[in-house]
Order: structure tokens, then C-alpha cells, then sequence
């Protein structure tokens, strides 16, 4: 029976590029001869280090621990020596120097003694969340959330659909098709623990049509469990979407500023349920993952697996690329990717692809004309924004009338930039508004802080001195009654010197 | 080693501005050859006229706002400006007159607001409209189509009249009624209308020469569509409400109004419905709003052919609601993805 599928607005058929990496199988990529590991590779907290310069360290050891609710720890990839703890390039669009570990590999590739779990439905969930954690797993495919928290809705609502996000709609990029074709086993024995953890009624792996091996083998390797099934979605991008996918699969869309928990979804991404298979059956922590390495600038195209850590020049010399060739080196396919401003960089746990374009593969905008206001940025926008009036709004600063007009639920596919006949560089647009409307709302928070902080000031100031004046009236109350007591002490001793002394004259007196 | 960096997204689709005018310009092309068909020599002098003195103002404008002459320029959208304009006026227009509406259509049109994009009106309609009011005489003296001559008037007088403004023949001489002119004079006559039909003017099913006119814009016209360069929305929604207002006419009171047909492929029907209502920049952008825009132009040139005093309405129509556009996008705001609410206010 074939499922009903629904449609979201907008989105572009876009040229896939995706038999450049996917025409051969997955390969190991060589050990590199260092590893640099950032503390922060997702959202959430820096991770800790627990180890100093000069260590030894074996693969699968944590090096830094979770710090804060919202982290994991992180591993080393490999065996070998800590040879730094210091600020290194790292994957951000800004070319950001951040805190990394940095070490030597001894070329032994060593294991820590590993611990699977033998009966994983014995293990309370908690307890199994915590193994996830542990092992380091976030999300490969995005923005790399910590998965023991995305499995943890807390009571609110039970899950209904559990969603496997095998789209992978951007163009070039091939790791999850490879992953599926190759480990599909791997991937449903990840999928039935998540299962485990959430108790969805329905289990879905979604994966685009242009990816037909891919889709028979996750068919062949899901054929006796019931609850899951494999649904071939039609090509379009930005279908891999999270809001866009849960649409096309449910028909339900996700409230501006929700979540896809809060309608009952949960989207993983294939190569998250992997490292979940691996950390719970083999008891290996997430220390690798399939990255594609794919663009004209490269002679050996392909998905290699990749030591976390591992520098970008390393992987790209192993492809075949000339850093000389390359015009502009992607982390991440062509419509969300960043541009490294250098390969002196690590791969991290939500690095998907590499890029290296050669000079004429991608496009170089041209200056930007003036908005002629085609509309065809909104026929494009899977957001049913209004990117036009976005952008004018973005330009002239009018960032209360941007907000209103929904541009936190712009996802920065680049749909409306790809087609706009102006050429004008909307998406940077709207992260400068977005950046400058989160700023300013920090300042406003900064502010009622330092307002709060003066009120609660002048009130303390205004407690002490009426504690004061209260002490000052007690003191003075306490020595007026000492006073008092003071006199009738000496009255006391008065009338008893009168006695004595009339005793005195009475026995003086008597003879 | 530094590399490129560039902000996402790394592909584009687009076609550029340039292309856009490009294929509109391609497209006006069936339709104005059937207009030098029919009318002769002097529509071509009128488009070149127009664009000569559009690109010199386009270029002035520039220099004065110091902007990069050569960028705005290749963009084309000038030129659609000019060959709209030329178009639309008559073929016997002198050619001061064509220069002054090209040079206001470019000047008080588009570069007074700040350019490409931020015009509101549609600079070749205020051109028009600026020529019809200053040059009422001049602007609805159309040519007969060459068939219908009573007068013959050679490819070289009609040049030379353009610029010397002696045609050999007085202009009321050599010009006659437009069918749409026509009909409204005919009927008030209270002639039965299967006699005005009759009448040279009228053709197989629209004005005698303007229906191939109109199809050839049709033609253009549907290419664009095909060619993802305009929306349908403006052109069915425009062509749709004249249909049915006509209709409705027409069948109530046949004698006063004007057939379905005659409405759609006489005067400036389709270059209206496919080439001014559709320039983007003056028109509702939302979905919603362009058919509702589309529909309003459509009933406001029934409503001027019908009862209006000029020759035809289309300026008009397209002008009055270019002014609507900003109050017609604000109620049409498409719903926002996973919200049931519109624009929060
Ligand atoms: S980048 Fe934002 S505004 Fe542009 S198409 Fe994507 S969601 Fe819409
Ligand atoms: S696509 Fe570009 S030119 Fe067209 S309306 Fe959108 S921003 Fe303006």
C-alpha cells in the first residue's frame, strides 16, 4: 500500500551532483598524524577537558567531560599523546578560533576496554539515555542537538511518529545514501533502540526517490519489523527539512517556534541511529563518522570514514585535491554550507560533506540589482515567508516588522536567493537581522538584569539602614532600660548601705 | 592558505534581470510586427525614438545619482519601458512628443522614486497618460489599418510627418475611429448593433487589424508564461473579469455594449493583460493580490471603455491600481508555514 504523502509550498528542483561522491563504496580515511578535538562541536555548553598536555590517551577515552545539561563528552578518535590544549581555527562561518584539544596519534589506533550493553531492554530508560550521552551522540545530520535529550520529551505528549530523515535533499552530498546502501543492518538495529526509548506507533524512514539502492536496502534490512517502514519521498529540495519533512510524511505542521516533539515527531537523522547501533551493541562511542568529499577540484570524489578530529587538509590531500585547485572549500552541501576561510580545520560530528569546488562550479553572485519584486523568492520559500518584504525590512532595520513578518521561522534554505533574478544576498540578510534582533534582545535581558540588580541594590541599601535605625532604636531602648535597672541597682545598694549602717548605729547603739 | 569565503547559499538558479527583460522584449515582438503591419512605418520610428531617448535619460539619471551607468543599464528594464511606451502611441505621434513621454516616463516614473524597483507607478503608463492629457488631439488620432485607407499615406510621409509634422494631409484627414471609439459613437447613434458589426472596423472577432494585433500578444504573452518570466495570475484574472463584465453587458443590452471578443482583441487588451499589468515591479506580489489586482484592471478598463471619456482605459486602469498595490499586499499575506494566524500586528 503506498502512503499518502503531502506537499509544502515552495522549494526548487535543484541539479543533484550526487553521483560525483556516490559511485564508490565507503572508505576508510588514513589515520591522520594529528587529531584536534574542539570542546564544542553542537549547540549547548563547552565540554570540559580532563586531560592535561603530555597524556596518554586511548581511542574511544574521554578527554573532556559533559558540562551542563545540553552537552556530551568528547572522545579521542584514536590512541596517542596530548600534545595541546589551546584556541584552533574551527568550523564556524565567522573563521572563530576556539579551545581545542590536540593530540599526537602513536599509530597503534588503541581501544579502551569496551563495554556493550548485552540486553539493552533490561536497562531502564534513563539509564539507557544515559549510555547515549556517554557516548557522545548528537545529531549528524544538523545542527548536532544531544540525542539523549531529543529522546527524552519528558510526559508531556506520547510520541507518535518516529521519522528517519535518510532525505539528504541538498546537492552533492551522499554520506547518509552510502551509509543506508552499505550499513542498513546497523541503522534498523539503531532505529529499534530509539524505538525502545521513545515507543513511537509508527517508525518511518524517509528517503528521497533519486535514491533507489539506497531505499531497497533499508526495504530489505527493516522486512521483519512491522512497526517501521521505508517511504520514498519525491526530490525536492528542501524536503530533508525537519519542518518540511514532518509536513510531506503527516501532513502536520509544526507551529511557528515548536518543536517537532510537541506534535508528536521525532526526526534522527540514519547515521545518528548508527552511532546509536555502535554505541550500545559494540559499546564504541561516537569517534567517527562518513563524510562526503565531493566537487570538480577533487580526482578521488567519495564518502570516506572519518576519524572525528581529523583535519580537512588531510581528508582533501587523501581525495586527490590540490588546495591550489580549490575556488572555495564547502563544510556542508552548496545551499547551507559554510565556506571555510581555511582547511586547517577538524572535522566535527555534524561535519556531512566537504566540498572543494573548482572555479567555475559554483556560482559567484554579481553586484546586487535593486528588488523588482518579481515574487519570486515567495513562490519559492518552503517557509510561506514573504522574503522580499523580509529583506526590505532587514534593509531598512525595521527589525520589529521582520519579526512580525515570521523571519525566525526562516530555516536559510537559500530557495528565495537561488532564484532571485536580482541576485541580491538575502539569507545574509536575515542573519544580520536575526544576529542583530538576538543582540539587541540580550542587551534588553542584560538590561533588566542590571535594572534588577539596581532595584535589588537600592532595596538591600534601604534594608540595612532601616536594620540599622531598628539596631540604633534597640540599642538606645536597651541601654535606656539598663539605665533604669542601672538606678534601681543603686537604689538597691543605697538602701542596703543604710541598712548596714542602721545596723551599725544599732549595734553601736546597743551596748 | 585563505580561501573564498562567500555566505550560503552557493548555488543559484536565477535567471538575471537582464534575461528577464530580454525574453519580455523577445516577446513583444509577434505583436509589434502585426502593429507595423497594420499601421506602418511610424511605430518602429516611435520605438526607436523612445528607446534612443530612454537610455539617454537612463544614463543622465545615473550619472547624476552616481551609479554605475553600465550595470543598471544592461539590465534592460529601460528598454521595456520604451518599447511599451512606443507601442502604445499612435503611429502618426510627433516625435517631440514621444520623446517628452519617454523622457517623463524615465525620469518622474522610475528615477524620482530611487530606481528600478521603487517606483510605484509604471513609468510607461505615466508617460502615456502625461502625452494624453497634454496632447489630447494627437494621442487619439489613430491610423486606419492600411486595408481600410481611405487616403493612402506612404511609408516616407508618415516619417517625414513624424518629424516635420506635415503628413501631406491634414491628421483628421488620414486618421479615423479605433473600433472601441466607434462602437460607442455608432450605438449612440442608436444604430442596431449587427449594422455596426458590419462596419469596416470590425474584423473576424475583434477590431479589423487590432485582432491580430492581439494575438500576437496573446502569443508573447503565453510564452512568458511558459517561460516562467510573469505569473498567470495578472493576465487570466484581467482577461477573465473583462470576459464576464463584457458578457454580462453584452447580453443584457447588446445594443449599448460591445461583444465579449471585440473587448479582449481590440485596443491595448492584451499587451495590458500580458506586458503592463505584469511588470512586477508596480504590481501585487502575493499570490492572492495579483488575481485580485488582475480582476480590478480588468473591471476598471470595462468600466472606462464603457462610460469613460477616453479612447481606451487601459493607463488608467493600470495607474489607479498601482496605487492600491501597497494596500492590496497588506491584506494578502500568505499564511506563514505551521501558523494559522496571518501577519501578527
Ligand atoms: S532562506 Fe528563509 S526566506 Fe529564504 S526561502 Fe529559505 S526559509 Fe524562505
Ligand atoms: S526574487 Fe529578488 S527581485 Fe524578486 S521579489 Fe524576491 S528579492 Fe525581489
Amino acid at each position: 500500500m503506498k502512503r499518502m504523502l503531502w506537499k509544502f509550498h515552495g522549494g526548487l528542483h535543484l541539479p543533484g551532483h550526487k553521483t560525483l561522491s556516490n559511485q564508490t563504496p565507503i572508505q576508510a580515511a588514513p589515520l591522520p598524524d594529528f587529531l584536534v578535538f574542539p570542546l564544542r562541536q553542537h549547540i549547548g555548553e563547552t565540554a570540559v577537558p580532563v586531560v592535561k598536555v603530555g597524556d596518554k590517551v586511548l581511542k574511544g577515552q574521554v578527554i573532556a567531560k559533559a558540562k551542563g545539561y545540553v552537552s556530551v563528552p568528547v572522545h579521542a578518535s584514536s590512541s596517542g599523546t596530548v600534545v595541546a590544549i589551546e584556541a584552533r581555527p574551527v568550523p564556524h562561518p565567522s573563521g572563530m578560533f576556539a579551545d581545542c584539544i590536540v593530540m599526537q596519534t602513536d599509530g597503534a589506533d588503541q581501544w579502551i576496554d569496551l563495554n556493550p550493553v548485552i540486553d539493552y531492554p533490561t536497562l531502564s530508560q534513563s539509564a539507557l539515555r544515559n549510555k547515549l550521552r556517554e557516548a557522545g551522540i548528537v545529531g549528524l545530520g544538523g545542527a548536532g542537538f544531544p540525542t539523549f535529550i531529543k529522546v527524552n520529551p519528558g510526559s508531556q505528549l506520547p510520541i507518535e511518529t518516529l521519522v528517519i530523515n535518510g532525505a539528504e535533499c541538498e546537492p552533492y552530498i551522499t554520506c547518509d545514501d552510502l551509509l543506508m546502501r552499505e550499513r542498513s543492518k546497523g541503522i534498523i538495529s539503531g532505529i529499534e533502540i530509539l524505538q525502545h526509548l521513545v515507543q513511537a506507533k509508527e517508525v518511518l524512514i524517509a528517503i528521497e526517490d533519486n535514491k533507489p539502492e539506497a531505499i531497497r536496502m533499508m526495504q530489505q534490512a527493516a522486512s521483519n519489523n512491522t512497526l517501521i517502514r521505508v517511504v520514498p519521498i519525491p526530490t525536492v529540495y528542501p524536503t530533508g527539512g525537519e519542518k518540511q519533512l514532518i509536513r510531506v510524511l503527516t501532513g502536520k505542521e509544526i507551529p511557528s517556534k515548536k518543536l517537532p516533539a510537541d506534535i508528536g515527531v521525532i526526526c534522527v537523522n540514519p547515521g545518528t541511529a548508527y552511532a546509536i547501533h555502535r554505541a550500545i551493541h559494540h559499546g564504541e562511542p561516537l569517534i567517527s563518522r562518513i563524510v562526503t568529499l565531493t566537487g570538480r577540484a577533487l580526482t578521488n570524489p567519495g564518502n570516506l570514514e572519518t576519524l572525528i578530529g581529523t583535519p580537512v587538509k588531510d581528508l582533501i590531500t587523501s581525495a586527490g585535491g590540490e588546495t591550489e585547485q580549490i575556488d572555495r572549500l564547502l563544510m556542508g552541501g552548496p545551499m547551507m554550507g559554510i565556506a571555510l576561510n581555511t582547511d586547517n580545520i577538524p572535522v566535527i560530528k555534524t561535519t556531512n560533506c566537504l566540498l572543494a569546488a573548482a572555479p567555475d562550479e559554483l556560482s559567484t553572485p554579481s553586484t546586487a540589482q535593486p528588488c523588482i519584486r518579481c515574487g519570486d523568492c515567495a513562490r519559492a520559500c518552503p517557509a510561506d515567508l514573504l522574503p522580499q518584504q523580509l529583506y526590505w525590512f532587514a534593509r531598512s532595520e525595521e527589525m520589529q516588522q521582520a519579526e512580525s513578518y515570521h523571519l525566525f521561522d526562516c530555516i536559510e534554505c537559500g530557495c528565495c536567493e537561488a532564484v532571485c533574478p536580482s541576485q541580491i544576498p538575502l539569507v545574509q540578510y536575515y542573519r544580520f537581522a536575526k544576529s542583530d534582533i538576538l543582540e539587541a534582545e540580550r542587551e534588553r535581558l542584560q538590561a533588566d538584569k542590571a535594572r534588577l540588580r539596581h532595584e535589588a541594590r537600592e532595596a538591600r541599601v534601604i534594608r540595612l539602614e532601616n536594620e540599622h535605625q531598628a539596631k540604633l532604636a534597640e540599642k538606645k531602648a536597651r541601654l535606656a532600660k539598663a539605665r533604669t535597672s542601672d538606678d534601681s541597682k543603686k537604689d538597691e545598694i543605697a538602701a542596703a548601705i543604710a541598712r548596714v549602717k542602721a545596723k551599725k548605729s544599732n549595734q553601736e547603739t546597743e551596748p | 592558505m585563505r580561501l573564498r569565503t562567500l555566505s550560503s547559499p552557493h548555488l543559484h538558479l536565477n535567471h538575471s534581470v537582464g534575461e528577464v527583460m530580454q525574453k519580455l522584449i523577445i516577446a513583444l515582438i509577434p505583436g509589434a510586427c502585426a502593429l507595423v503591419w497594420f499601421f506602418g512605418v511610424g511605430i518602429i520610428i516611435n520605438c526607436v525614438i523612445a528607446i534612443m531617448v530612454a537610455m539617454l535619460t537612463e544614463a543622465v539619471c545615473l550619472l547624476l545619482r552616481q551609479r554605475s551607468i553600465t550595470t543598471s543599464l544592461s539590465d534592460g528594464s529601460v528598454l521595456v519601458t520604451a518599447m511599451l511606451l512606443g507601442l502604445a502611441l499612435p503611429p502618426t505621434s510627433p516625435w517631440w512628443m514621444t520623446a517628452i513621454g519617454t523622457a517623463f516616463a524615465v525620469l518622474f516614473g522610475k528615477h524620482l522614486y530611487g530606481g528600478l524597483g521603487s517606483n510605484p507607478f509604471n513609468p510607461a503608463m505615466l508617460g502615456y497618460v502625461l502625452l494624453l492629457i497634454s496632447f489630447p488631439r494627437e494621442m487619439t488620432a489613430w491610423l486606419p489599418p492600411r486595408e481600410l485607407a481611405s487616403v493612402s499615406l506612404t511609408q516616407f510621409d508618415m516619417a517625414k510627418g513624424i518629424f516635420t509634422g506635415d503628413f501631406g494631409f491634414a491628421l483628421d484627414a488620414i486618421t479615423s475611429a479605433t473600433p472601441l471609439d466607434s462602437y460607442r459613437i455608432q450605438s449612440s447613434l442608436e444604430l442596431p448593433e449587427t449594422e455596426i458589426y458590419q462596419r469596416s472596423e470590425f474584423g473576424r472577432f475583434g477590431g479589423y487589424g487590432w485582432e491580430w494585433v492581439n494575438f500576437g500578444f496573446l502569443f508573447g504573452g503565453l510564452w512568458l508564461i511558459h517561460q516562467r518570466i510573469i505569473g498567470w495570475q495578472i493576465p487570466f484574472s484581467l482577461l477573465g473579469t473583462l470576459a464576464i463584465c463584457s458578457l454580462i453587458a453584452n447580453v443584457v443590452e447588446p445594443k449599448l455594449y460591445l461583444d465579449v471578443l471585440t473587448h479582449l482583441f481590440s485596443g491595448a487588451t492584451m499587451i495590458a493583460a500580458f506586458f503592463i499589468a505584469t511588470d512586477p515591479v508596480t504590481a501585487s506580489t502575493t499570490v492572492k493580490g495579483r488575481l485580485i489586482y488582475g480582476a480590478s484592471i480588468g473591471l476598471l478598463i470595462f468600466i472606462i471603455r464603457t462610460w469613460g471619456g477616453y479612447p481606451d482605459a487601459v493607463a488608467f486602469a493600470v495607474l489607479l491600481l498601482n496605487m492600491a498595490v501597497p494596500m492590496i499586499d497588506h491584506y494578502t499575506q500568505p499564511r506563514v508555514f505551521g501558523s494559522s494566524r496571518e501577519i501578527d500586528e
